[in-house]
């Protein structure tokens, strides 16, 4: 049972981080319909400008939590001014380009801020620091950490504070008419292209937070990490219903149980005929599988709620 | 005219414009000193993508190893020679890889060094084989990388079977191992690690309660130390590189595996310190070779490195050095740097390199390849003992 | 950035006359039958070996085209089916089990499987829109690749992630490729057979594809790429004509599969990541999507240009400042993340769109925003 409930943290942990980085996707696909491929890639910027922040004031001797919010500080207004750019420079040109253009563009974005970031960090992994101390809670036999819990709560803090934002504030009003109908919107008097500029930097503040708790939880940073993040991520985007914010925490939590439940008991439920090295598979069938029985994901159809 | 014949048409100028545009590529054609020979040495390895660095960590290798000969101002044949290294990024992909390779063999080069990766070296040595160049690699574990009938194969490195003995022989009988769990990492290395080991641990006595994996991208662990955790062994093996394993071991105390931790010489880096932090404390890996500070000149070379390129060695640097002085030598032996005649010499090879005295079978592997165990203490690698392989070239089928 | 338009209208204009149009196919010809031995001396056979990709890319593309540009059905997984024809091939004609069958069965085989992987992608995935489609698709394209990775245990029969090695080149008869073959008057070298090779097969699936193009079946496909509830109301199968793009397109690839491992003579997963399904589509976008010429181009253009990044990113440095700044590795990836970005902003329909196709895309620019409004999902 310790085991049990152990897998269904690490999914819990793992699921909240994939959830963070799908909200940044799925925002500016419910804005824009573009799959912002490079959204990996600023979630990877962002975890290692912490990273540099952290370990250039580790010297001073400030505790760690208070070295990981100045790191946090200076990720995600670099996060989000990549973002901007990324924006202004190689998507907005091509709003009204064929619908392949934007993916094709977004692939560049991806590949090009992945080598800068070679060139600027180097080729080497570097080890994350520590943000909290690590003290322990017994759970039943389960081993929960500090930062296991802060991730929990932060991500659930940040994705409750998105909703409101995006259901109650007048700029959430605005975000959702922009996504319904951009032309309707603008004529109603609502700043389309400053509305899409702030989506894509909400998104890529997220992204900061979300490569500083990657980079806390598993204690590593690499200029190539964001390729795989951003895959999972738009996994569990697509999974939850792709532009809706409820299916986006949905999709994320779902994808970290299933591939920490997939990983740990897939070779006792195939009899051992398929073990661990066929976890990525598991994620993949259920997605297949759930978008057979519907197609639009599982929050898809009620398009309201979009944002 | 038909759109058809248009679009030949158009077709036909885009030929001749491609043409063109290959033709400002072929500059590659070094300008040779007047006086000196020029001995081409090719060195293949990724150096963009994941393992970029330990790409650029051969590279060095090889570097100061062309310095060091040029600084001794050989004479081959009578005449005064220069070596230069021709480096070429694989991105550790197998089409890339044959591409490369037939570009050295285009550029006429005297002899290859490489490639680091196991999945781009064996299609490669394909084409050095059919060019008759001689190709020393430093790095490329697979068995069949020179099984395969080639006679321009040849290995400074122990092979995967060689480690996964000596590891599985450490394991069993130092740590005393009853229950072991293996991770491997699926890739050419770490699988064929994985496999030997566990061929190796089963035979030495030792049960594999758990056998689990992952992929040479992952960042998250913990499934699978879970699991592991579930069938509490004495040992855990994990076959993969260093940027997996050291978070992976963090990750496994956070979760209460209290296993020792045992990985093969793609983890023995300084950075799998690092980045297992306080983990790393008491566990193991080994690397092929004997310690470089038991070697003649291996000090130096350390200290050399470090002073140059201002970061202590990574992994392969040492072995891919000794591969070119081992070239070198060969063709000093045969007094020609052309690959027919110094072919012959490369296989009767006794050269006492820095990481071991190079000695090669009949397949182009070392005879009988001592491996040894290292154990962090204080942030640093520390040599525990070396277990020399079982005289088992044979056993390599 | 019309000028290159331009330029080739202008090119073809004075031919513009029935009469000359045979000159035309045999200058091409004839280019392309010594094109091996001129790049070949001329430039070494690097070039020649890199056109070889370069033509197998062709046959790629043109195949995911198929899929993309002509029935508009977001395909990332694609190597998948490139991934399947080259197994086929290494596992029939390797020692893995022994087996050594004849080109002529395998590659057809090579085809049929693809096809029928296509199929079973497709079958599935017929409901999804544009983008769910092309998470699936990748899911896919991993699914194979994994499974490709993992099948050396329990029963071995991939070998798992050392691939298979020593495979048989394409052979005709006891005439392999992979020696230089002697016709008496003159040897050809293996480069240069697996070119002819190659160029035949590259030619013949431009040839489908522009047949495809014309027929009932193009239709069809371009009708459901425009509109598919039109389409389905003008009484086109909808499920059946995107099977066909599938298996269409997947053929392509199997059959490129088994050329591309009987060319290299080893075959490993890694090979055929998603990276590579990503750079095909690339190739398919950037060329000109559903525009053959176009497509070819961008192929062509996408397996050469990193090449020839790779020549002239250290030398020009080095005679502009006389150092190495950038190492030429990390430059050359970075030109082509850049150039990638640039041909999409300043040609967002490919280098070499086709003619109709073009104006469609002017249209809709000059018509006000509502119409080039992305999709709202209903």
């Amino acid at each position: 049972m310790d085991i049990f409930l152990q897998q269904i943290i690490n999914g819990v942990v793992l699921g909240s981080i994939y959830a963070l980085v799908a909200l940044g996707y799925t925002m500016v696909y419910g804005i824009l319909g573009l799959i912002n491929f490079a959204h990996g890639e600023v979630v990877m910027v962002g975890a290692l400008v912490a990273y540099t922040v952290m370990t250039a004031l580790a010297p001073t001797g400030l505790p760690p939590v208070l070295l990981a919010l100045l790191a946090l500080l200076v990720a995600a207004p670099a996060c989000m001014g990549l973002a901007w750019a990324i924006e202004r420079y190689a998507y907005r040109p091509l709003r009204h380009a064929p619908k392949l253009a934007p993916l094709i563009s977004a692939i560049g974005v991806s590949i090009l801020l992945q080598n800068l970031a070679m060139m600027i960090w180097g080729r080497s992994y570097h080890a994350f620091p520590d943000i909290l101390p690590a003290i322990h809670y017994d759970i039943g036999g389960a081993q929960v950490t500090l930062l296991q819990v802060v991730t929990i709560l932060l991500a659930a803090g940040t994705m409750a504070a998105l909703a409101w934002l995006i259901q109650r504030t007048a700029m959430g009003q605005a975000m959702r008419a922009t996504a319904e109908n951009p032309a309707i919107a603008e004529l109603m008097g609502i700043p389309v292209n400053r509305i899409i500029t702030l989506t894509f930097v909400i998104g890529a503040a997220l992204a900061a937070l979300a490569g500083l708790m990657v980079g806390a939880n598993y204690s590593v940073a690499h200029y190539y990490m964001g390729f795989m993040l951003g895959l999972k991520a738009f996994t569990a985007a697509v999974l939850g219903g792709i532009g809706n914010i409820t299916g986006a925490m949905l999709g994320g939590l779902l994808l970290g149980l299933i591939e920490s439940l997939g990983g740990g008991y897939i070779e006792d439920l195939t009899g051992g005929f398929l073990g661990s090295n066929y976890q990525d598979i598991f994620a993949f069938l259920v997605l297949i599988g759930v978008l057979v029985f519907r197609p639009g994901g599982l929050m898809g159809e009620r398009v309201s709620e979009r944002a | 005219m038909t759109p058809i014949a248009r679009h030949a048409l158009s077709l036909t100028t885009l030929a001749i414009a491609l043409l063109s545009l290959t033709a400002c590529g072929n500059k590659d054609a070094a300008p040779i000193a007047t006086g000196e020979v020029t001995i081409k040495i090719g060195h293949a390895a990724p150096l963009t993508g994941p393992q970029a660095h330990l790409g650029k960590d051969n590279e060095n290798g090889a570097i100061m190893a062309i310095d060091e000969l040029n600084s001794r101002g050989l004479s081959i044949g009578g005449n005064k020679v220069k070596f230069v290294l021709i480096s070429e990024d694989d991105q550790a992909d197998p089409k890339a890889g044959t591409t490369v390779a037939q570009k050295f063999v285009d550029q006429k080069v005297n002899g290859v060094i490489g490639h680091l990766n196991s999945g781009t070296t064996i299609p490669a040595s394909r084409i050095y084989s059919d060019a008759g160049i001689p190709q020393i690699s430093g790095s490329a574990t697979n068995p069949t990388y020179t099984q395969q009938g080639f006679k321009t194969t040849f290995r400074v490195f122990a092979n995967d079977v060689h480690q996964g003995q000596a590891l599985a022989q450490f394991a069993t009988q130092s740590l005393k191992a009853k229950t072991i769990a293996i991770v491997d990492d699926r890739t050419a290395y770490g699988q064929g690690l994985a496999d030997e080991f566990k061929k190796a641990a089963e035979a030495g006595g030792a049960k594999i309660v758990a056998q689990e994996f992952t992929t040479d991208k992952a960042t998250d662990f913990k499934a699978i130390l879970t699991k592991i955790k579930a069938s509490n062994p004495d040992v855990l093996f994990f076959s993969a590189m260093d940027a997996q394993g050291g978070p992976a071991l963090k990750q496994a105390r956070e979760l209460g595996l209290k296993a020792a931790f045992l990985i093969g010489d793609g983890g023995c880096t300084p950075e799998f310190i690092k980045l297992a932090g306080n983990a790393a404390e008491g566990q193991y890996c080994s690397l092929p070779g004997v310690p470089l500070e038991k070697m003649p000149g291996g000090t130096v070379f350390k200290e050399k490195y470090k002073e140059r390129y201002n970061q202590p060695i990574q992994l392969y640097a040492p072995y891919v050095y000794d591969a070119v002085m081992v070239m070198a030598d060969s063709m000093q032996r045969a007094n020609s740097a052309e690959p027919a005649k110094y072919l012959p010499e490369v296989s009767k090879t006794q050269f006492q390199g820095v990481t071991a005295k190079v000695i090669f079978d009949a397949k182009g592997d070392l005879v009988s390849p001592a491996v040894s165990i290292y154990q962090d203490k204080g942030g640093n690698w520390n040599f525990v003992e070396t277990v020399s392989a079982p005289t088992a070239p044979a056993a390599t089928k | 950035m019309k000028m290159t338009a331009r330029f080739f209208a202008r090119l073809t204009r004075p031919l513009n006359d029935g009469r000359v149009h045979w000159l035309v196919w045999a200058l091409l010809g004839i280019l392309l039958a010594v094109m091996p031995w001129i790049v070949a001396a001329g430039f070494g056979n690097t070039w020649l070996r890199v056109l070889n990709f370069a033509l197998l890319y062709v046959m790629l593309a043109l195949g995911l085209n198929i899929v993309v540009g002509f029935a508009g059905l977001l395909d990332m997984g694609y190597i998948a089916f490139y991934a399947v024809g080259a197994y086929l091939w290494a596992l029939l004609a390797s020692p893995q089990f022994g087996l050594h069958w004849p080109m002529w069965a395998i590659l057809p085989l090579g085809a049929g499987v693809a096809g029928l992987f296509g199929v079973l992608l497709g079958a599935p995935t017929l409901k999804l829109r544009g983008d769910y489609l092309a998470i699936v698709t990748l899911g896919f394209g991993e699914i194979i690749r994994i499974f490709l990775n993992n099948l050396n245990a329990p029963i071995n029969i991939t070998n798992g992630p050392q691939g298979i090695s020593a495979i048989d080149a394409l052979h005709f008869g006891s005439v392999s490729l992979a020696r230089p073959i002697d016709l008496g008057v003159v040897t050809i070298p293996s480069l240069v057979a697996f070119y002819y090779v190659f160029l035949f097969a590259a030619v013949t699936i431009i040839g489908i594809a522009l047949r495809l193009e014309r027929s009932r079946v193009g239709r069809a496909w371009a009708a459901i790429r425009e509109d598919e509830i039109a389409a389905k109301a003008c009484g086109i199968n909808t499920r059946n004509v995107k099977l066909l793009a599938f298996a269409m397109g997947a053929t392509f690839g199997g059959v490129a599969g088994g050329l591309f491992a009987g060319f290299q003579q080893f075959v490993s997963p890694e090979s055929f990541g998603l990276l590579e399904s990503v750079m095909v589509l690339c190739m398919v976008v950037l060329g000109g999507m559903g525009h053959i010429p176009g497509v070819i181009f961008g192929a062509l253009l996408l397996t050469l240009l990193p090449e020839f990044f790779r020549h002239v990113a250290g030398p020009t440095q080095q005679m502009l400042f006389g150092k190495i700044y950038i190492d030429p590795e990390s430059l050359r990836m970075l030109l082509f993340g850049l150039s990638l970005v640039l041909v999409m902003r300043y040609r967002p329909s490919g280098l070499w769109p086709s003619p109709q196709r073009q104006r469609e895309i002017q249209d809709a620019q000059h018509v006000d925003a509502p119409a080039a409004v992305p999709v709202s999902h209903k």
